[in-house]
């Protein structure tokens, strides 16, 4: 219990961030029509390629001469990349068909 | 100014972004530009990461910025390249390799930690863990579910006997062998963690195994929510917010999303997960079935019943999507419409493979907008319709969800057709559909069959209607 309350006290903004977030996470999404379920999910998809991120700070924190941390790191970056160009282009293929019917 | 400064800037910028972005996308009239703000709040991210000052390392930006060009490259093209029928086995290609990505960053940093390189805290050890067991569960989870959507794999090929048992003892492994990995710290070494990721992509293909092909849907939401996590777990790995705010966004609103489509179809995901659908049990329909003969309609007749009738309303399923059928659908929309029949679409909530696909369908084939009615909507109007053409469809119309416990669609929400005066169903041949199950509305006295495939059917259809 004392390792937990340690926890809690030195990560308390953090934990702050993470509660608020998943909140609005499912606040942001509650009150969606079945049309765009799929757009949605798709683009939410997209934006789970943030971990490209992650891959970049692999392959910059790593010495020159470790190529395995920069060849794993580079098939990181371009699969969470293909994830999230792919997820947008695809989400915005999808939603410019709703779009072309609106203009009659 | 200080880098370090605009560089997180940027990420706030990021972030702000994926919340205006995700919030846009869930209105019909601003989701395409909710698209994206989003996708530039990653590129501005993404920008941001690159010139960010770090205290280690060599930048290695060759292997950067290609990196980023061929992932970009190749996930523009797939994206453009993809059919719309094929939409749901690409979000889930897509996601699985996000899932992969997580799972790289987990087993590149603890080999780090292992071999003395950088040392880790206990709660970035067991954060490292949780990445590599939900990003796992979702690089495999995810490749499977394609493979079943595009049915190289058939529901049961690889369930084994009490495969739910199955299922938590390996989980009960996995957990406790994380916990051991956590406790030894360093000691643990390299090789125990191997084995816990191993076991982790196990478990994401045991996990969907016994999930029905119907059900897939909402595993890839599931599953998406877990990328999302995972993201989210590399991101705390490395103590960077965006990528926390990014992947809780993604896990929290997958999650709402997988809650929703499962109350679609009227099922909680325990029951879902536990693979209510497709099990050996599906055959158990009502015997009687097979005595019954279902009646055929002629392509003429059914032209002409169509075009003298008030009031049409055509239920789309993913045997439409199949065949391409969506702009035929149309002609004969328009044809009808001419002659001051009055035309509507009823959407079920799961027609297609993905809560909404049949829409995006649809609208690529120019149907408008307010022609395509939901479920209560369509059942409210199918009292005063005179036809009911049922395209493709079949575990949506089948009343077996309402009168049949035994059924394993049994309490399914579905599209009350036989209330409409007449119903033609289009299907290939007798064949039960993706839930493997027999169908009584073939049999019905209000319902007539018109065998072939559906867009050649409805081809024929449109000519009959012309010469009429």
């Amino acid at each position: 219990m004392d390792g937990f309350i340690q926890f809690f006290e030195e990560y308390q903004l953090l934990i702050y961030l993470l509660v608020f977030t998943i909140i609005l996470g499912f606040e942001v999404i509650s009150k969606v029509p079945t049309v765009l379920h799929t757009p949605l999910m798709s683009g939410a998809n997209a934006i789970s390629g943030v971990v490209v991120i992650g891959g970049i700070l692999l392959v910059r924190q790593a010495e020159s001469g470790d190529f395995l941390s920069l060849g794993l790191g580079l098939f990181g970056i371009i699969m969470g990349m293909i994830n999230a160009t792919g997820g947008f282009a695809v989400t915005d293929r999808m939603l410019e068909m709703f779009k072309k019917k609106k203009k009659k | 100014m200080d880098i370090k400064f605009l560089t997180d800037i940027g990420f706030l910028i990021g972030s702000v972004g994926f919340v205006w972005g995700l919030k846009l996308l869930s209105s019909p009239d601003s989701a395409r530009k909710g698209n994206a703000i989003a996708s530039v709040g990653m590129a501005v991210a993404i920008i941001a990461i690159i010139f960010a000052p770090l205290n280690k390392g060599d930048n290695n930006y060759l292997w950067v910025v290609g990196g980023l060009a061929i992932g970009g490259i190749v996930g523009y093209l797939m994206a453009i390249k993809v059919k719309m029928t094929a939409m749901p086995q690409m979000v889930s290609i897509f996601n699985g390799l996000g899932g992969a990505c997580a799972v790289l960053i987990g087993m590149v940093e603890l080999r780090h930690f292992y071999n003395g390189a950088s040392p880790m805290t206990g709660g970035q050890i067991a954060i490292s863990l949780s990445a590599l067991f939900i990003g796992g569960i979702a690089f495999t989870g995810s490749l499977l579910a394609w493979f079943k959507l595009e049915e190289w794999i058939r529901d049961n090929a690889l369930v084994l006997p009490k495969h739910s048992i199955f299922n938590m003892v390996l989980l009960a492994i996995i957990l406790a062998m994380g916990v051991y990995v956590y406790m030894e710290n360093i000691d643990a070494g390299i090789g125990l963690a191997a084995i816990f990721m191993v076991l982790s992509l196990i478990y994401g293909v045991s996990f969907v195994v016994p999930i029905g092909g119907a059900d897939m849907p909402v595993v890839i939401s599931l599953l998406n929510s877990f990328s999302g996590l995972s993201a989210a777990s590399a991101g705390l790995i490395y103590g960077n917010n965006f990528m926390l705010v990014g992947g809780i966004l993604v896990g929290a609103s997958g999650t709402i999303l997988t809650v929703l489509m499962c109350n679609a179809m009227n099922r909680s995901l325990l029951n879902v997960l536990i693979g209510g659908f497709g099990g050996g049990g599906a055959s158990s329909a009502k015997g009687a079935a097979g005595e019954q003969i279902a009646k055929e309609v002629s392509l003429n007749d059914a032209a002409i019943q169509l075009y003298y009738s008030n009031s049409v309303m055509i239920v789309p399923g993913y045997g439409l999507a199949v065949a391409q059928a969506q702009k035929v659908c149309k002609e004969i929309d328009d044809l009808l419409e001419s002659n001051g029949v009055d035309v509507k679409y009823a959407i079920h909530p799961v027609a297609g493979r993905m809560p909404g696909h049949m829409n995006v369908l649809l609208a690529e084939a120019d149907v408008p907008y307010p022609k395509l009615l939901d479920l209560d909507d369509a059942n409210a109007a199918l009292k005063n319709t005179d036809m009911v053409v049922i395209v493709g469809a079949n575990d949506v119309v089948n009343p077996s969800a309402l009168d049949d416990p035994g059924s394993p669609i049994y309490g399914m929400p579905i599209l009350h057709v036989w209330d409409a005066k007449n119903v033609i169903v289009l299907k290939r041949s007798m064949r039960s559909g993706y839930a493997g199950i027999q169908n009584p509305l073939f049999f019905h006295e209000r319902t007539r069959m018109l065998f072939g495939d559906a867009k050649d059917t409805l081809s024929k259809l449109v000519s009959e209607i012309k010469s009429l």
